[in-house]
C-alpha cells in the first residue's frame, strides 16, 4: 500500500514442509528395489543384470533427451527415471535381449511419461507400459522358454522347467504345479525363495515384503492400495480353490506395492484409493482365470490408472460448509 | 475449412491444401478408424487411399453438378446414397481387378460410404462451389488421404513386419508391437504430432493443432 517497513512476510501455503522431497522417495524405493535385483542377477545371471541396466539406460538416457529437446532443466538426480527402468527391468523375462531392454526403457519414458508433459503428469504407469510394449513386441522372448534358474545353490534345481509356476497352473491345472517342484512344500519354497522361473525381480517374494516393508516403514507408501488389491485378488480368485496360490506370485507383490502405489498414476483419497485397489485385485483375478494370461496385473493396473482421476473426483472429501456459504 | 465462398482458390492451393495444411487424417483427424485398420502394409494403405480418392472425386464431381437440384432439407441422404452408388461401382471394379488386395481391404471399400471425410467435402465444399474447383479440392482431399494412409503404412511396414511393399528388407520382424492394433494408434498420434511441429515451424506458430476428431 504504503512506503512503511514491511513487518509481515504474506506467502500463499504451505508453510510448514517435510524433509521428504520427490528425489529422496525415489531413491529409497530404488535402493529397496535393490535386494530383489540383486537376487534376480543372482538366480538368472549375468543375462538378466544386462537386462537391468540396459532397462535403467534407455529410461535415463531418453529422460535426459526429451529434457534437452523440450528446453527443461534436466532432473535425472531425482532418480524416477531410475525406478521406471528398474521397475520395468524386474518385471520383464530374463531372456529379453539387452536392446530390447533398452527399447522397453526408452518406450516407457519417452511415451509413457515425458509426452504427457513429464513426472507428474503421466495417465499411465511408465514401467507398465514399458513391460505392456515389451510384451507385445517381443513376445517370444517375454512369454516362452522362461530362463531356469542358475545352479548356484543345489536343492530345488530338479525343479527347473521353462514355464513360470502361474503358466503352468494356467495350462495344466494344479497337480502339474505342484509337480513343477516335486511336492505343496517345494512350491511354497520355490515362490517364496526365489529358485524357480519367472521374471528378474518377482522370484523372492521375500526380498520383495522386505523392500515394501522398508517402503512401509519409512511411510512412502500406506497400506491401503496393496491390502485391498490382496483382498481384490483373493475375492476373485475364491472360487478356483486356489487363492492362496495366486497370492504367491511375486509379480502380486511388486504390482501392488510398487507399481500400484506410484503417486502419479494412484488416487490420493483413501477410500478411492481402497476402491482402485480392489478393481486391479478383481481384474487381475479375472484375467488370470479366464484371460489369456497367465499374469494379469500389468494389465489390470493399467486399466484401473485410467480411472485414477475419476475415482479422486468421484470419492472428494466434503467441504465442512454449507451449500452456499461465502468460503 | 475455406470461410469465402465467392471466389474459391486455385487448383493447386487447393490440391495442397487437401495434401499438406488440411491433411484428412494428420490435419482434421477424420476418417482414423481405416487409418488405424488397414495400414499394416503400404500395400493396403495404398489399395484404400486410391479407392477413397476415386469416390471422392466421382461423387464431389456429382454433387456439384446436381447441386442444384438438391434440396437442401434432404441433402445428407442425397450425398450418401451419391456416395454409395460410387463406393458400389469402385467395389465392384477392384474386386474384379485385383482380387488379391480386395480380400485384404474389400471390408473397409464398402466402408468408404461411411467415411467422415467424403460427406464432410460434399457438405463444406462441393454442395457450395462450381465443377472445377470442387474437382480439385477432391483430388487433393483424396491425394492427400492416400498419402497419409501410405506413410502410416510404411512406418508401420518397416518397423512392424521388417518389409516394404511386401519387400523384406530385415530377416526379422523389429517391432511386433507397430503391426498391432495399438501400433497403429501410436504411428497416427506421432506422425500427426510431427505434422503438428512441421506446421508450426513453417508457419511461424500460428496456425492451431489438429481439429478434434469426428470418428467415422
Amino acid at each position: 500500500m504504503s512506503d512503511t517497513t514491511q513487518q509481515f512476510v504474506l506467502s500463499p501455503g504451505p508453510h510448514l514442509h517435510t524433509e521428504e522431497s520427490t528425489s529422496k522417495i525415489m531413491w529409497w524405493v530404488n535402493g529397496s528395489l535393490a535386494p530383489a535385483a540383486l537376487w534376480g542377477v543372482f538366480v538368472f545371471g549375468l543375462g538378466a543384470l544386462a537386462v537391468i541396466v540396459a532397462a535403467i539406460a534407455g529410461s535415463v538416457l531418453t529422460e535426459y533427451a526429451a529434457q534437452r529437446v523440450m528446453g527443461r532443466r534436466p532432473t535425472l538426480g531425482d532418480g524416477s527415471a531410475v525406478c521406471t527402468g528398474l521397475l520395468m527391468a524386474l518385471t520383464v523375462s530374463p531372456n529379453l535381449i539387452w536392446w530390447q531392454a533398452f527399447l522397453g526403457g526408452v518406450f516407457a519414458i519417452a511415451l509413457g511419461k515425458m509426452i504427457f508433459g513429464g513426472l507428474g503428469f503421466n495417465l499411465f504407469n511408465p514401467a507398465l507400459l514399458g513391460r505392456a510394449f515389451l510384451m507385445a513386441t517381443f513376445p517370444l522372448q517375454m512369454t516362452s522358454g522362461w530362463a531356469a534358474p542358475r545352479p548356484w545353490f543345489g536343492a530345488p534345481l530338479d525343479a527347473v522347467t521353462t514355464a513360470t509356476p502361474l503358466a503352468v497352473l494356467k495350462e495344466q491345472g494344479l497337480e502339474a504345479a505342484i509337480r513343477l517342484v516335486q511336492s505343496p512344500v517345494g512350491l511354497w519354497n520355490a515362490l517364496a525363495l526365489g529358485f524357480r522361473p519367472g521374471s528378474i525381480g518377482e522370484v523372492s517374494l521375500v526380498l520383495i515384503a522386505l523392500g515394501a516393508g522398508i517402503l512401509l516403514a519409512r511411510r512412502i507408501i500406506t497400506l491401503a492400495i496393496p491390502l485391498s488389491v490382496i483382498a481384490g485378488l483373493l475375492l476373485s480368485t475364491l472360487h478356483t480353490g486356489l487363492p492362496v496360490l495366486h497370492l504367491m506370485s511375486g509379480g502380486l507383490w511388486l504390482g501392488a506395492f510398487y507399481m500400484a502405489t506410484d503417486y502419479v498414476t494412484s488416487p490420493s483419497v483413501t477410500r478411492a484409493q481402497i476402491v482402485f485397489g480392489l478393481m486391479i485385485g478383481v481384474l487381475t483375478g479375472i484375467i488370470r482365470v479366464y484371460g489369456g494370461y497367465p499374469e494379469g496385473i500389468c494389465y489390470a493396473i493399467l486399466i484401473a490408472n485410467s480411472m485414477a482421476p475419476a475415482l479422486d473426483l468421484w470419492f472428494k472429501p466434503k467441504r465442512a460448509a454449507i451449500a452456499g456459504s461465502p468460503s | 475449412m475455406s470461410e469465402t465462398t465467392e471466389k474459391p482458390p486455385g487448383a493447386l492451393q487447393l490440391l495442397l491444401n487437401g495434401i499438406f495444411s488440411e491433411n484428412p487424417v494428420f490435419r482434421l483427424a477424420l476418417s482414423l478408424c481405416p487409418a488405424v485398420a488397414v495400414t499394416t502394409t503400404v500395400a493396403n494403405g495404398f489399395i484404400l487411399g486410391v479407392a477413397v480418392l476415386a469416390v471422392q472425386v466421382l461423387s464431389s464431381l456429382t454433387v456439384a453438378i446436381a447441386r442444384g437440384v438438391i434440396h437442401p432439407r434432404v441433402r445428407i441422404p442425397v450425398y450418401t446414397i451419391i456416395i454409395a452408388v460410387w463406393v458400389s461401382a469402385i467395389d465392384m471394379t477392384l474386386a474384379a481387378f485385383v482380387p488379391a488386395l480386395y480380400a485384404q481391404v474389400g471390408l473397409y471399400i464398402k466402408l468408404i460410404v461411411a467415411f467422415a471425410i467424403i460427406i464432410s467435402r460434399l457438405e463444406v465444399f462441393a454442395s457450395r462451389q462450381p465443377l472445377v474447383p470442387s474437382f480439385w479440392d477432391a483430388m487433393g482431399m483424396g491425394l492427400g488421404f492416400m498419402l497419409a494412409l501410405m506413410v502410416i503404412g510404411a512406418l508401420r511396414e518397416v518397423l512392424g513386419a521388417g518389409a516394404f511393399f511386401g519387400i523384406p528388407l530385415f530377416k526379422t520382424k523389429p517391432l511386433l508391437f507397430f503391426a498391432l492394433p495399438a501400433g497403429g494408434f501410436f504411428s497416427i498420434a506421432l506422425l500427426m504430432a510431427f505434422f503438428n511441429v512441421l506446421e508450426r515451424k513453417l508457419t511461424g506458430g500460428t496456425s492451431k493443432p489438429a481439429a478434434g476428431g469426428h470418428h467415422g
